[in-house]
C-alpha cells in the first residue's frame, strides 16, 4: 500500500515538473533547457517575497512569483529565441546557456546551503490505508490533477488554447488562418515557465531550495518527456506514472541512490525500443533517420 | 537622399593564390602560410613567453585541454549536426580510464594516456549509441545527462575512490614534456581535422547534418557515420581528460564539472562555428579570462553564458569568420 500511495504521489510530482517542458516543446518546438532554472528561480522568488519583504502574505507571494517567472519566460522568447528560431543548434545552446546563467547566478547570489525553505501549506498528516501521508503531498496530488483538467479544458475550449494547438499541429496552416506564430510561442513559453513555477511552489515546501535541484528537475522533466514521446501530453502523464512507480520500487527494494539511474536507463531503453516514446505516434517516421 | 551600400570584393592576392600562382612568389606563399605559421609558432612559443610566470604556465596547459574539447564540440556540432552538451562526460571518462590504467594496472604514463584515449572513446561511443539513430534533440539530452549521472553513480556506490577520487596518478617527467605533449596534440588534431572534414568522408558527414535522407539514398548508413564521428570527437575529448588526470596527478568527480561542458561551447560560438581554428582561438580568449575572473566563483559561468547568448543572438558568425573576411576581402561604400 505504501508503494502504491507514494508511487502515485511521485508520479503526479513528476508530471507536474514535466508538463511545462512538454508544453513548450510541443507548441514552439523549442527544447527549453532553462526549465529547471525557471523552477528554482520561482521558488527562490517566493522565498524572497516572504523573507525579505516582511509581511508579504504567502498566497500573494506565490502568485507574484509565478507571474514573474512567466514574464521571464516570455522575455526569453521575445528577446533571444525569436532571433534564432528554427536554428536547432543555436536554440539548444541558447536555452542551455540561459538556464545555466540563472542557476549559477543564483548560486553566486547566495543560494547555497540548506537554509532556504518554504513553509508547507498545511501542517500535519493523515493516515490513508495505514500509510501516513502529510497534507502537503495530498495537496500536490489534488492540485496536480486539477491542473491537468484545467490545462485540458484550456487547450480544448478557449481561443488561445486552440491557437496553441493549431500551431503545434501545423504551423503554416495555422498562420494562414491568422494565428500569429510568434505570439503563440511567447504565450507557450510564458505558460510553460508559469507551470515550472507552479510546480516549484507546490513541491519545494517538501525540501530545501538548492541549485542542484534545478538540474535534477530538468533531467527528470526531459526523461519523462522522452519516454512519453516528445511533445505528447498524454504520453507525458503516462510516462510520469511509469517512471514514478519505477523510482518508488527501486527506492523500496534497492536504494534511493538509483533514482537518477532509473530515469536514464528508462530513456535509453525507450530510445532503443520505441524512439518516438509511448504516445508519439505521428513522429515515428520523422525522428528516426 | 543618396543611399550607400557596402561592397565586398576579394583581394587580388587572394584570387591569385587560389590557383597554381600560389607558389609564384614569396608574397603569395606568405599570404597563404602566414596565418598558419603565426598560429603554430605562436602556440609553440607560449611556454617560453610565460617562462617567468609559473602560474600562467599551468593555465596554458588547461587552455589547450579546453581547446581540444572545443575542437571536438565544433566538429560534432557544425560538421555532423550533433550538439554535445556534455563535454565533461568525455573528460571524465578519459581521466578516470587513465587513472585506472595508471594506478590499478600500473601502466606507465605514456602508455596509460593513449590506452585511456582509445578505450575511453569506445566507452563514450557505446554509451551514446542508443541516441544516434535518431534525429533531433535526443543527442543533446542524453549528453547533458551523462556527466551528472556518472557523478551520482560514483558518489553513491563509492567506487573509483568515491568523492576523494583516485589519487597517486603519475605525473609527467618534466615540465617541457608536460607542455609540448598537449600543444603538439592540439596542433595535430587541429590540422588533422581540417584535412579530415575536407575528405570525401567529411562531405558525407556534412550530408548527415544537412540532409540525412539523401545520404541514406546514396546507400550510406547514416548511423554508422554518426558512430564514427562520435568516436573521433570522443577521442579528442578523452585525450584531454586523460592528460588532465596526469597533470593534476588525480582523477576525481571534478573531471565531470560543468566548466568542461560550457566553456568549449562558448569558445566555439565566440571563435566561429565550423572553422575549427575558431574553436581553438575562442578557448585562448575564454580560459585566461576565466582565470582572471577566478575570484568570482560560479559567477564566471554566468559571464560565459551571457557572452555566449550575446554572440549567438547578435554575432553568430564568430570572430574567426569575421577575421577571415577581413583578411581575404576589402570593403568599400558604393552608391546604390
Amino acid at each position: 500500500m505504501h508503494i502504491i500511495i507514494y508511487g502515485i504521489i511521485n508520479s503526479i510530482t513528476l508530471s507536474l515538473i514535466s508538463l511545462g517542458f512538454t508544453l513548450v516543446y510541443s507548441i514552439s518546438r523549442v527544447p527549453n533547457f532553462a526549465h529547471g532554472a525557471l523552477y528554482i528561480l520561482s521558488g527562490y522568488l517566493v522565498w524572497l517575497f516572504i523573507n525579505k519583504f516582511a509581511g508579504f502574505p504567502y498566497p500573494f507571494a506565490i502568485i507574484a512569483s509565478i507571474g514573474l517567472t512567466a514574464i521571464v519566460g516570455a522575455l526569453i522568447y521575445r528577446f533571444i529565441l525569436i532571433r534564432i528560431r528554427g536554428m536547432e543548434i543555436s536554440e539548444i545552446i541558447a536555452t542551455y546557456a540561459i538556464g545555466l546563467a540563472i542557476l549559477e547566478g543564483l548560486r553566486w547570489g547566495g543560494l547555497r546551503g540548506g537554509t532556504f525553505t518554504l513553509p508547507t501549506f498545511a501542517a500535519g498528516s493523515v493516515n490513508l490505508f495505514d500509510v501516513s501521508v502529510d497534507y502537503q503531498r495530498l495537496i500536490i496530488v489534488g492540485v496536480g490533477i486539477l491542473t491537468f483538467v484545467l490545462l485540458y479544458a484550456f487547450t480544448r475550449y478557449t481561443k488561445v488554447g486552440l491557437a496553441l494547438r493549431g500551431i503545434a499541429q501545423d504551423e503554416r496552416a495555422a498562420m494562414m488562418l491568422g494565428i500569429n506564430s510568434d505570439m503563440t510561442a511567447i504565450v507557450s513559453l510564458a505558460i510553460g515557465s508559469a507551470l515550472a513555477g507552479f510546480a516549484a511552489v507546490l513541491l519545494l515546501p517538501l525540501g530545501n531550495i538548492v541549485v542542484e535541484a534545478g538540474y535534477n528537475v530538468l533531467i527528470f522533466a526531459i526523461a519523462v518527456c522522452v519516454i512519453g514521446g516528445l511533445g505528447s501530453w498524454g504520453g507525458t502523464i503516462v510516462a510520469s506514472f511509469v517512471i514514478g512507480f519505477a523510482q518508488i520500487l527501486t527506492e523500496a527494494f534497492i536504494s534511493t541512490h538509483y533514482q537518477m539511474v532509473v530515469a536514464l536507463l528508462a530513456i535509453i531503453v525507450t530510445l532503443l525500443v520505441k524512439p518516438s516514446g509511448i504516445f508519439g505516434k505521428q513522429k515515428e517516421l520523422e525522428e528516426r533517420v | 537622399m543618396e543611399q550607400m551600400r557596402k561592397e565586398r570584393i576579394d583581394r587580388g592576392l587572394k584570387v591569385r593564390t587560389e590557383g597554381l600562382y600560389a607558389i609564384s612568389s614569396y608574397r603569395e606563399i606568405l599570404y597563404l602560410m602566414g596565418p598558419r605559421l603565426l598560429l603554430i609558432v605562436g602556440v609553440l612559443a607560449l611556454p617560453f613567453i610565460f617562462e617567468l610566470a609559473p602560474y600562467w604556465k599551468r593555465v596554458i596547459n588547461i587552455m589547450f585541454v579546453y581547446a581540444l574539447l572545443a575542437l571536438s564540440f565544433d566538429f560534432l556540432a557544425n560538421y555532423v549536426g550533433l550538439v554535445c552538451l556534455g563535454g565533461a562526460f568525455l573528460t571524465g571518462v578519459g581521466g578516470y580510464f587513465s587513472a585506472i590504467y595508471n594506478v590499478y594496472l600500473s601502466f606507465p604514463t605514456y602508455l596509460a594516456i593513449p590506452c585511456a584515449t582509445i578505450t575511453g572513446a569506445a566507452f563514450c561511443t557505446l554509451c551514446l549509441i542508443p541516441c544516434l539513430p535518431l534525429r533531433g534533440v535526443y543527442f543533446a539530452i542524453v549528453t547533458l545527462m551523462y556527466p551528472l549521472l556518472f557523478t551520482r553513480i560514483i558518489e553513491a556506490l563509492n567506487i573509483l575512490g568515491g568523492t576523494n577520487g583516485i589519487t597517486g596518478v603519475d605525473g609527467f617527467t618534466n615540465q617541457h614534456v608536460e607542455h609540448y605533449v598537449i600543444i603538439l596534440v592540439v596542433i595535430g588534431f587541429l590540422f588533422g581535422m581540417r584535412r579530415f572534414v575536407n575528405q570525401d568522408i567529411g562531405l558525407v558527414l556534412r550530408g548527415v547534418k544537412d540532409n540525412d535522407q539523401s545520404v541514406r539514398a546514396s546507400g550510406i548508413d547514416v548511423t554508422r557515420m554518426k558512430v564514427l564521428a562520435v568516436f573521433i570527437a570522443s577521442l579528442i575529448g578523452c585525450f584531454g581528460g586523460a592528460y588532465m588526470a596526469h597533470l593534476y596527478m588525480w582523477a576525481g568527480i571534478s573531471l565531470f564539472a560543468l566548466d568542461f561542458s560550457i566553456i568549449p561551447i562558448a569558445s566555439v560560438v565566440i571563435g566561429g562555428g565550423g572553422t575549427l581554428v575558431g574553436a581553438v582561438i575562442g578557448s585562448f580568449i575564454l580560459v585566461p579570462l576565466s582565470e582572471v575572473l577566478r575570484a568570482f566563483g560560479t559567477f564566471r559561468i554566468v559571464i560565459y553564458c551571457i557572452i555566449l547568448t550575446g554572440f549567438i543572438v547578435f554575432k553568430s558568425e564568430g570572430l574567426m569568420i569575421y577575421m577571415q573576411r577581413k583578411y581575404h576581402q576589402f570593403e568599400r561604400w558604393v552608391k546604390v
